[in-house]
């Protein structure tokens, strides 16, 4: 490509990247208006609603739900998908072919049947509905996203590394903990960074099963019908602004440190 | 990236011998079961649900049966929100692939030489999913609204006429899913590109093939594993979503999916079985679609 | 932990004895060791030589207790050690890829032995260690920021600090280039007189082989095919594969027509070869015989015969490579295939021309006679030497003309 084509690539995705922009910079600059009760028309720039949060009814309750939601559902869910990953990679087992249909299973079905499934089994068991059954729902389909990634790690782990471990006097365990498990950690951390953006972003599943418990997404979703107060994009905004100045520290860290490596002799 | 490892069909470092060990049951089980428990037992769950018949006495009570019928009736009242559930999903893919896959191309080739512009462009990619998507959802909606300033634009230019909306409309609910998941089909085929070694390219070029058909014939086919995984990442949740066509976001009863024909009988109506029996067509239509294509384009070995 | 094995307490007085019996080991579909006995004394350098695939590694893996033998006993310092774990051995390895902890320090590396055995001092020895391989100055790195020569001296220290009874070392030179590998050489040999533990060290290449250990084994297949100090091996081999694979021989199939006293003699298509029996395995029947290519001297005319040295002949040159201090030529005939020699570059001796006749002659006591039945010794690979060489040759003229033409 060259010519005016070359010019059209930067053109092209530079509009696609303004594209993705466009309703986040919207859901920012409305957690600044002015709303009073319907946060649809600009009335003039306030930071009360960043000031004042909670004082929207239920929106710092159904935040809070969903971190306590999303850190139980990540700490399950990587646990138990990391434990699956290392024998996958590591193991001779039989069943291997049935055990990744269903790891590959859950990431093929449609949220809804999911939900609905889930649904469908708490009420002919006589479940109760609630944080709990959010919980269960998304651990659930958080751990074949935490399988995925840690496999990948695991596979591109040396495996003479361990076994230089167990050559220098370490017994398993501390092999496994000082060794396999710190090796592994950028993995385990990416999917739990994913699990819990899965299950704090997660709306169709936990529909299904929320009862009447309340979190960040089928608050606003409830709230959809009748306005949503600006309080709920300063929490959104705060979320998006965290996570995106963490993930740009550890992008210039890692540059860094490439730059730190590649200058020592 | 877990999108990222779905584009991933070989592993970089050489496995280390797999052994046989009671280890590995130790753990597997746990998550197996786990799986088994929340993930099999509510399919299950499903198949009984979608045969039971409605209780005589108590309205919304029902009681194991084999009424078979509730698909066919399901079928026969829903089809158009099923065939449209598949449309929609077919036509936000395509868009989201002619908008991802330039912009993978141009994050994971052309900025190649710009590490730095790489990885901001990258994050802009990324970012979407650190903020509510139904958040982002009502800004489209209210951008489009009949107040608007895109309507009022348009009105202006008269391309649109004067009494005319977009929110409520076919348009606007497949504009509001292909936005959704544009990320879900950027990031595999980026990650299959920036892989890509530009040599392969060159040598393309060197054994006498024009640009268009080195494209075709040596980026396109090593793209593939990011295509179809984010294909694959597109259509799935796509036909089973149901807040885009919703009324409150960007959708009118016109324009419902089978998603929001699932949600209205199981939480609203508490139709269970013509809900279950929905869900359990959506799932059963998505494996045969999934199964075919993944078939066709040979690249079985996913996860 | 309470093996006898492990010197707990501290550090081992000095190398210990090492003994296989009747090792066998099984992978599924492949044996990789059949009924290996080796003994290794305490105090010497022992190099373990073979091609890949040769089994070599799964020794080392076995002795290191990486790997557990399907049959067969280890013995280290005379205790049994088989159904210990890996943690549990006197032995130290350095591996192959150096693995060094990436995410440690180069002194958290060298110190993660004795901590693990919970040494009081661990740093301080570590330090010492690092000292010993002169990299002590880059002990707060990480493994990522060092060279591979100064990766693999810190894999070295890491395992020596141990002090293990046994040091293996699997072709921990193999990632080096030359040079590098040159100077390790010298440096792991002179280590090795200092802190005089046992090394095993395995390993393909058979110059490392040869200028480090007090004894070589080379390992073919499964089996040791032959054991001694390295100038015994080369002067001396027992089997074809050792002859070809320590250096290079010449080859020759015949049947004994004499033998007697101290000397056999062999018809090879005609030449009479004469071998010392005491060097030859077989004394009878269709044999095998060789010579080394710097043992032969090539002649331009028919010398007289004289007693005490072979002469074969006539053949004609085919190919003449220089490489400075000596010239290797290629002599063929129909009667014995091909034969390499190789020249020093000395004044006196003159230089022989590509399609030049030749006569070769060396020593009698430098014949040495295989075990090998000849059926078994690939003696039709010289016929695939002469194709390729004809090849080249005929490749090389054809380009020289070429380019005289251009």
């Amino acid at each position: 490509m060259r010519g005016f084509g070359k010019y059209a690539i930067w053109v092209y995705s530079g509009m696609a990247l303004v594209f993705l922009m466009v309703p986040i910079i919207y859901t920012i600059v409305f957690s600044f208006n002015d709303s009073r009760r319907t946060n649809i028309v600009w009335r003039g720039f306030t930071f009360d609603n960043w000031l004042n949060v909670c004082s929207a009814q239920g929106v710092c309750q159904a935040f809070a739900n969903s971190i306590l939601i999303g850190l139980v559902a990540t700490v399950l869910a990587t646990t138990l998908g990391t434990m699956i990953a290392i024998a996958l990679v590591r193991y001779r087992f039989r069943f291997r072919s049935a055990t990744t249909l269903l790891l590959f299973l859950p990431m093929a079905t449609p949220e809804v049947v999911l939900g609905a499934g889930l649904a469908a089994q708490f009420l002919q068991a006589g479940v109760g509905k609630g944080i709990g059954t959010i919980i269960l729902a998304h651990t659930m389909f958080c751990i074949s996203f935490v399988v995925v990634t840690v496999r990948a790690r695991v596979a591109s782990l040396d495996p003479a590394l361990e076994e230089a471990g167990r050559d220098l006097y370490a017994s398993p365990r501390e092999v496994f903990w000082r060794i396999t498990f710190p090796l592994l950690l950028p993995g385990i951390t990416a999917a739990a960074l994913l699990s819990f953006a899965l299950s704090f972003d997660d709306f169709i599943i936990t529909n299904f099963n929320r009862g009447a418990d309340v979190t960040f997404p089928s608050y606003i979703y409830t709230a959809a019908a009748r306005g949503i107060p600006a309080e709920a994009n300063v929490i959104a905004s705060g979320v998006f602004l965290l996570a995106i100045a963490l993930v740009l520290i550890s992008q210039f860290s890692a540059a860094a440190r490439r730059r730190k490596l590649a200058l020592t002799p | 990236m877990a999108f990222g490892a779905f584009a991933t069909s070989t592993t970089a470092a050489e496995p280390a011998a797999r052994r046989k060990s009671p280890i590995a049951l130790l753990l597997l089980l746990p998550g197996l079961l786990y799986l088994g428990l929340f993930f099999l037992v509510p399919l299950v769950s499903l198949v009984i649900t979608s045969l039971q018949q409605p209780d005589p006495v108590v309205f919304g009570q029902y009681e194991n049966a084999f009424r078979w019928e509730n698909y066919v009736t399901v079928l026969q009242q829903y089809w158009p929100q099923t065939l449209r559930a598949f449309g929609y999903a077919a036509l936000a893919t395509l868009f989201a692939l002619l908008i991802g896959f330039p912009l993978a191309y141009f994050i994971g080739i052309t900025l190649r030489r710009w590490p730095l512009l790489q990885a901001l462009a990258l994050v802009l990619v990324i970012a979407p999913f650190f903020i509510s998507f139904l958040l982002r959802t009502i800004a489209w909606k209210q951008l489009f609204s009949d107040e608007g300033p895109i309507v009022g634009f348009l009105q202006a230019l008269a391309i649109l006429p004067g009494d005319a909306a977009i929110t409520g409309s076919a348009f606007a609910v497949v504009f509001g899913l292909t936005y959704n998941f544009i990320p879900f089909m950027t990031l595999p085929i980026y990650t299959s590109l920036e892989r890509l070694d530009l040599r392969y390219v060159e040598a393309g070029g060197d054994l006498y093939a024009s640009p268009p058909s080195t494209f075709l014939r040596v980026t396109l086919p090593l793209a593939a594993p990011g295509i179809m995984a984010g294909t694959l990442l597109t259509f799935i949740p796509a036909a089973g979503d149901y807040v885009n066509a919703s009324r409150e976001f960007l959708g009118s009863t016109d324009t419902a999916m089978i998603g929001n024909v699932i949600e209205a009988n199981f939480l609203v109506l508490q139709n269970f079985p013509a809900a279950a029996a929905l869900s359990l067509v959506l799932m059963a239509a998505i494996l045969i679609l999934v199964s075919v294509y993944v078939k066709r384009s040979g690249t079985e070995d996913l996860l | 932990m309470s093996m006898s094995a492990v010197p707990h307490s501290g550090f081992a007085e000095a190398g210990a004895d090492l003994e296989l019996v009747g090792i066998t080991k099984r992978f599924p579909g492949f044996t990789a060791i059949e009924d290996l006995d080796l003994r290794i004394p305490a105090g010497s350098f022992f190099a373990l030589l073979g091609p890949s695939g040769c089994g070599k590694t799964t020794t080392l893996r076995l002795i290191a207790g990486l790997e557990e033998p399907t049959a067969g006993r280890i013995l280290i310092g005379g205790k049994d050690v088989t159904a210990t774990k890996a943690f549990q051995r006197p032995v130290n390895t350095v591996f192959q890829s150096y693995a060094l902890f990436p995410h440690m320090t180069i002194i958290e590396n060298v110190a993660f032995g004795l901590k693990r055995r919970k040494m009081d001092n661990a740093d301080a020895l570590a330090h010492e260690a690092l000292r010993l391989v002169e990299l002590d100055h880059v002990s707060s790195r990480k493994p990522s920021q060092l060279s591979g020569g100064q990766q693999q001296r810190v894999a070295l220290a890491r395992a020596i600090v141990n002090r293990p009874a046994l040091l293996l070392l699997d072709e921990p030179l193999g990632a080096l280039d030359l040079k590098l590998r040159r100077q390790m050489q010298i440096e792991l040999k002179a280590i090795q007189d200092t802190v005089g533990l046992t090394f095993l060290h395995v390993t393909h290449d058979q110059e490392e082989a040869m200028t480090m250990a007090d004894t070589v084994a080379v390992m073919n297949k499964g089996v040791i095919e032959q054991m001694g100090p390295p100038q015994e091996l080369y002067e001396l081999p027992h089997t074809a594969f050792v002859a070809t694979f320590l250096g290079q021989s010449n080859l020759m199939t015949g049947h004994v027509v004499s033998s007697s006293g101290n000397s056999m003699v062999v018809d090879v298509a005609g030449n009479r070869v004469e071998v010392p029996r005491e060097r030859a395995q077989r004394h009878a029947g269709e044999v095998v015989v060789g010579v080394r290519p710097e043992k032969v001297t090539l002649h331009g005319s028919d010398p007289a015969r004289q007693s005490g040295r072979n002469l074969v002949g006539p053949g004609r040159i085919t190919d003449v490579s220089f490489s400075g201090v000596s010239t290797q030529y290629e002599v063929t005939s129909p009667d014995f295939g091909v034969f390499t020699v190789f020249a020093q570059n000395t004044s006196i001796s003159r230089m022989h021309r590509d399609g030049d006749e030749v006569w070769m002659s060396w020593d009698v006591g430098h014949t040495f006679g295989l075990a090998d039945e000849p059926s078994m010794v690939p003696v039709n690979r010289f016929d695939e030497d002469t194709d390729t060489s004809m090849i080249a040759t005929q490749r090389r003229e054809q380009l020289e003309a070429e380019l005289e033409g251009a």
